[in-house]
């Protein structure tokens, strides 16, 4: 719902550092993400990867550090209004509305349509000329009552949800419970779902975890094609290596929440850090 | 799967609330005073159970301080509509207060007041009460509806304290509950089939998600919240204009009746509305029939004497069972609906969905 005005930098992380008591997960994270790429986040596990999604996110706060999403800092935002603002985001371990239908699941995601009005008001106070100022509606009342205003809207999302199953070839399970679907569907659902809030920017915690090679080659080539159609800024998480070389134009190396390298897939692959964050020191005896 | 249309099922519900309807002006001239009361009861006890089961079902916290609200609007209510030589009767320990010793209104806005008040306690208790999760905001609703019960009892000078409240004119009869229950199941229905009842379903499976799909949490609960609050203030307010005398015991409206509505909404089924009501129309019906084993009776030559509570042992024991067997309940989540009686009855073998 929300249009996000062109600027060349979507994400800038600057200086992103969180202590849990005495540990410190991140420490002075600094990067960016441009407009239109696929970017990877790699590390060990425990490397504080998914702590970042979370700063991002809003499910923490950072210790120090700014997240600037478009030009605007949304440090310490709430995660619904993070949402609201356009970055959507999968989870490591599937998680699906699993007794809902695989058509309320994407629906869930378009209720942020309605209630986006904090989300708005922040854009407004942000860029005053770009955004007008939002006008609360009592979408509530009209959602009791039944209004023809709400029942339009319903239809909108109704057929906007249909659109996403579609695009993601998965408009035949539409009235199937999430449950019932096989591993590699599920993951796309999840996708469809984050994509049904609208976002610019789109956070993916290892979309290939237990999936074979050919499955993870099919979500190689689903994840380039709604990158295209949905005109999407992609972050992801991935512990697959020949996934991660094979997509992403930029990658990122963490360990122990420092960046321990950065650069082009080529230049990952060669650099002796990384080698020795996931294989181990060389050993003198 | 043949799919029952939109039109059909507005046609056939119409004619069901109608059908509904004679069914009740029926019952209520031909089986006289007691099942008309037993039927009041039902359509109460339904009003408690679906408000109750939109929280505890739907949106999945689990709240124990729902008496509490049904208390704050049957006070509020039987106070407002209490005739005014009856206040200065009752009220012989302090007098009443001065703008509710010198008002009496009719049954309807005294009964929606009730259900704003109850509505504002929901409100107060939720907010700081749902920022905890889980069992400790059970313990929370849980304390703070007997918070609710002992102000009541102490506060001599507004609800006559352990006194109670007595010669509340009768004024809830079969229309005034069931007219109620239809408002209740519309509204709760409505709201349970929308986009924001999709947002609750979603939060109560999975909080971490819900945020992350941009559902405001903390906000969509209190709604539910106090929603369901209005809704127990307007069931109290038919509870306390169908005994004509309240007061603030635990056993009559205190943690008892939690329980008692706790125990219609497991058996019908949680978060099912239809559920909520078949639920409530067992339990009253049910009520009514163990009165039998309080009373003396004389079994194989035995005689056992009436022992008072009986009827709850069994209630209980009864609970354990579904507990143990049949948690889902009669309806699971699932609704009752012409659809489901379709697939359940006309559905053909062998049919696929």
């Amino acid at each position: 719902m929300i249009k996000i005005s062109e600027k060349k930098s979507v994400l800038k992380l600057e200086n992103l550092t969180i202590k849990f008591g005495g540990l410190t997960a991140v420490d002075s994270f600094n990067g960016y993400l441009n407009k239109g790429e696929l970017v990877g986040l790699i590390g060990p596990n425990g490397a504080g990867k998914t702590t970042i999604f979370n700063m991002i996110t809003g499910i923490y706060r950072p210790t120090f550090g700014n997240v600037i999403f478009n030009g605007m800092d949304i440090t310490g935002m709430k995660p619904h209004v993070i949402t609201h603002l356009g970055i959507a985001r999968t989870f490591q371990n599937i998680r699906l509305f699993s007794e809902m239908t695989v058509l309320e699941n994407v629906l869930v995601g378009e209720h942020s349509w309605l209630t986006n009005f904090a989300a708005r008001k922040a854009l407004h106070k942000h860029d005053p000329e770009e955004y007008p100022r939002p006008r609360w509606k009592p979408w509530f009342w009209s959602a009791i009552l039944k209004t023809p205003d709400y029942l339009k809207m319903e239809k909108e999302m109704k057929s906007h949800a249909l659109e996403l199953l579609k695009a993601v070839e998965l408009e035949k399970y539409a009235h199937l419970s999430a449950s019932a679907l096989p591993y590699g569907p599920q993951r796309k659902l999840e996708i469809a779902r984050a994509l049904a809030t609208k976002p610019s920017l789109l956070l993916l915690d290892e979309p290939a975890a237990g999936m074979n090679p050919q499955e993870t080659h099919e979500l190689l080539e689903f994840i380039e094609n709604i990158r295209k159609k949905f005109s999407l800024t992609i972050l992801l998480i991935e512990h697959d290596m020949k996934f991660v070389m094979g997509i992403c134009e930029r990658i990122y190396v963490l360990d122990y929440g420092k960046i321990i390298a950065h650069g082009l897939p080529k230049e990952i692959q060669n650099n002796k850090k990384v080698i020795e964050a996931y294989l181990g020191d060389e050993i003198y005896v | 799967m043949k799919r029952i249309s939109v039109r059909t099922n507005f046609i056939l519900t119409t004619i069901f609330v109608i059908g509904s309807g004679f069914f009740l002006l029926f019952a209520d001239n031909t089986f006289g005073d007691y099942w008309s009361r037993i039927i009041t009861l039902i359509a109460i006890y339904a009003i408690m159970a679906v408000s109750y089961t939109l929280v505890n079902g739907v949106t999945g916290i689990f709240s124990l301080g729902h008496a509490g609200f049904i208390a704050v609007g049957a006070y509020t209510a039987a106070l407002l509509t209490l005739p005014i030589q009856q206040k200065a009767m009752s009220f012989f320990i302090e007098p009443l207060i001065w703008p509710l010793n010198s008002i009496q209104i009719g049954f309807l806005p005294a009964t929606i007041i009730g259900g704003i008040v109850a509505a504002f306690f929901a409100f107060i208790v939720g907010y700081p009460s749902l920022r905890l999760t889980g069992d400790y905001f059970a313990i929370a609703t849980l304390a703070f509806g007997e918070i609710i019960r002992i102000v009541i009892q102490n506060s001599y000078s507004i609800t006559n304290g352990a006194l109670g409240l007595k010669g509340i004119p009768p004024y809830t009869t079969v229309w005034w509950s069931w007219g109620w229950l239809l408002v209740t199941i519309i509204v709760i229905g409505s709201l349970k089939f929308s986009s924001y009842g999709r947002a609750l379903r979603a939060l109560s499976e999975d909080t971490v998600a819900a945020r992350a799909m941009g559902i405001n949490v903390f906000k969509h609960q209190l709604t539910a919240f106090v929603v369901s609050g209005f809704f127990a203030g307007i069931g109290g307010a038919l509870y306390a204009h169908w005994l004509t005398t309240i007061d603030p015991r635990p056993t009559s409206l205190g943690i008892m009746l939690t329980f008692y509505v706790l125990i219609m909404i497991v058996l019908g089924g949680l978060g099912s509305i239809s559920g909520a009501v078949l639920g409530a129309i067992f339990f009253a019906i049910a009520a009514q029939w163990l009165r039998i084993v309080e009373s003396p009776m004389n079994f194989f030559g035995i005689t056992i004497p009436g022992i008072p509570g009986m009827s709850m042992l069994i209630f209980a024991t009864v609970f354990i069972l579904i507990m143990l067997f049949w948690r889902r309940g009669v309806m699971g989540k699932k609704e009752l609906s012409w659809q489901y009686l379709y697939n359940l009855f006309l559905k053909k073998v062998g049919d696929q969905d």
